[in-house]
């Protein structure tokens, strides 16, 4: 997730401070990994050297002055061509849990309960999703069934690696 | 869970024993086994999903435990008491007021009224008419579909049938509701509605759930799973 395209996003709405540029990401997109207060700055000083944001006012306060940041022209097409690009999709070719599984077998251990405990973890999780879904707001619910139909395609997957266990043991040790 | 060594007699009344409990059950239709020593416990007011391939016999337990099938070989256990031993009569008792059931395709009587549908098992069980109706209104409501009181089952989208069977299941104020594959028969919007609806009214109502699904997104509405395979349960 690019943090300054997600700034430019939010100072389409309006101008905006550093501090709640941060807490409107937090809310919005950080779930459980809220952005530092040092990315923050990093990344505004990143987008005024790009000419997407001004410095549109400053204000003293309290402690160190505020800067109001608005978003530029330039900043506004930079939006717009990062939201027309399609994201790569993710890639699970070189998971460790592919290599776990085929190291098992080649070594005659019993891959069967490795596939077991992922599943268990991952249903764990997706329980958790779903009560936080429960609990939550249609944004939250949004978020969430991103995940859940992540972690319910790799079940899919533990799942049928799981039917195949012995013809793909004869394949991994030929 | 292992028992295979438990005696069929005597069951003692512990103190935080699960309500339900089916012991190594064995169930065959012919040559084909369904059921190869399958168990399952089930706590008061717990929602346990019952998981696996097709054919994996998940079906089979579920009917099993809730005492439409008897098993071949093993027992099952509700509030302390062998299903398998009990009269007819007091199996089509427990399976009237104290178990409600909601199937993939709802199952509602074609002919009554969704209201009719949920009143019922109520009427069934010796209910008034007019209580009996009111009753189904409310429950109609909690599940959002009110509206629908006078409409036919045919009338109604796949979605709002399963929540009128859903109404109709914890209506009797069950204390176990079996429900087997709920959104097989809907789309992932509906489905997760009617998980939403089902689990929130039985944690409400304290009733605990047997929830049979071979999806993994449906399953994480319940507070633990049993994996089928092959006739066996795994639980984790």
């Amino acid at each position: 997730m690019s943090i300054s395209k997600a700034f430019l996003g939010l100072l389409e709405d309006g101008p905006s401070y550093g501090y709640d540029l941060k807490r409107e990401y937090d809310a919005r997109f950080g779930l459980d990994r809220p952005v530092a207060y040092g990315q923050v700055y990093a990344t505004l000083s990143r987008l005024l050297k790009h000419g997407f944001v001004t410095v549109e006012a400053i204000e003293p306060g309290d402690g160190p002055e505020r800067k109001r940041y608005a978003i530029t022209p330039e900043g506004v097409a930079d939006v717009e061509q990062w939201l027309g690009e399609p994201e790569r999709p993710d890639l699970y070719l070189q998971s460790t849990l592919y290599a776990k599984v085929v190291i098992a077998l080649r070594s005659g251990r019993e891959a069967i309960e490795i596939l077991d405990t992922q599943r268990a973890e991952h249903l764990r999780l997706m329980r958790e999703l779903t009560r936080r879904k429960m609990d939550g707001t249609l944004v939250d619910q949004l978020v969430c069934d991103h995940a859940l139909f992540h972690l319910e395609a790799d079940l899919r997957w533990l799942e049928l690696t799981a039917a195949r266990l012995d013809e793909l043991a004869g394949a991994v040790t030929a | 869970m292992s028992s295979a060594t438990v005696a069929s007699e005597a069951i003692p009344a512990e103190v935080g024993r699960p309500l339900l409990e089916c012991r190594v059950l064995v169930k065959r239709f012919g040559q084909t086994p369904a059921l190869d020593g399958a168990s399952l416990s089930l706590g008061a007011a717990e929602i346990v999903a019952v998981m696996g391939p097709s054919g994996s016999g998940k079906s089979t337990l579920l009917h099993c435990a809730a005492g439409i099938l008897a098993p071949d070989a093993g027992e099952v256990i509700y509030d302390g008491r062998e299903v398998g031993r009990l009269p007819d009569s007091e199996r089509s008792r427990l399976r009237r007021s104290e178990f409600g059931f909601v199937f993939q395709f709802g199952r509602l009587v074609p002919e009554l009224s969704c209201a009719e549908n949920v009143a019922l098992p109520l009427r069934l069980a010796g209910v008034p008419r007019r209580r009996a109706r009111d009753q189904a209104g409310e429950w109609l409501g909690r599940l959002e579909v009110a509206d629908l009181a006078g409409r036919l089952p045919g009338d109604v989208s796949g979605g709002q049938g399963q929540r009128v069977a859903v109404a109709r299941a914890l209506v009797t104020g069950p204390r176990v509701v079996f429900a087997d594959e709920p959104t097989g028969a809907l789309d992932s919007l509906n489905g997760e509605r009617v998980m939403q609806l089902l689990t929130s009214a039985a944690r409400q109502s304290g009733a605990a759930v047997v929830l049979v699904t071979h999806e993994a997104r449906v399953a994480a509405y319940a507070d633990r799973e049993v994996i089928v395979r092959d006739g066996r349960t795994h639980a984790r």
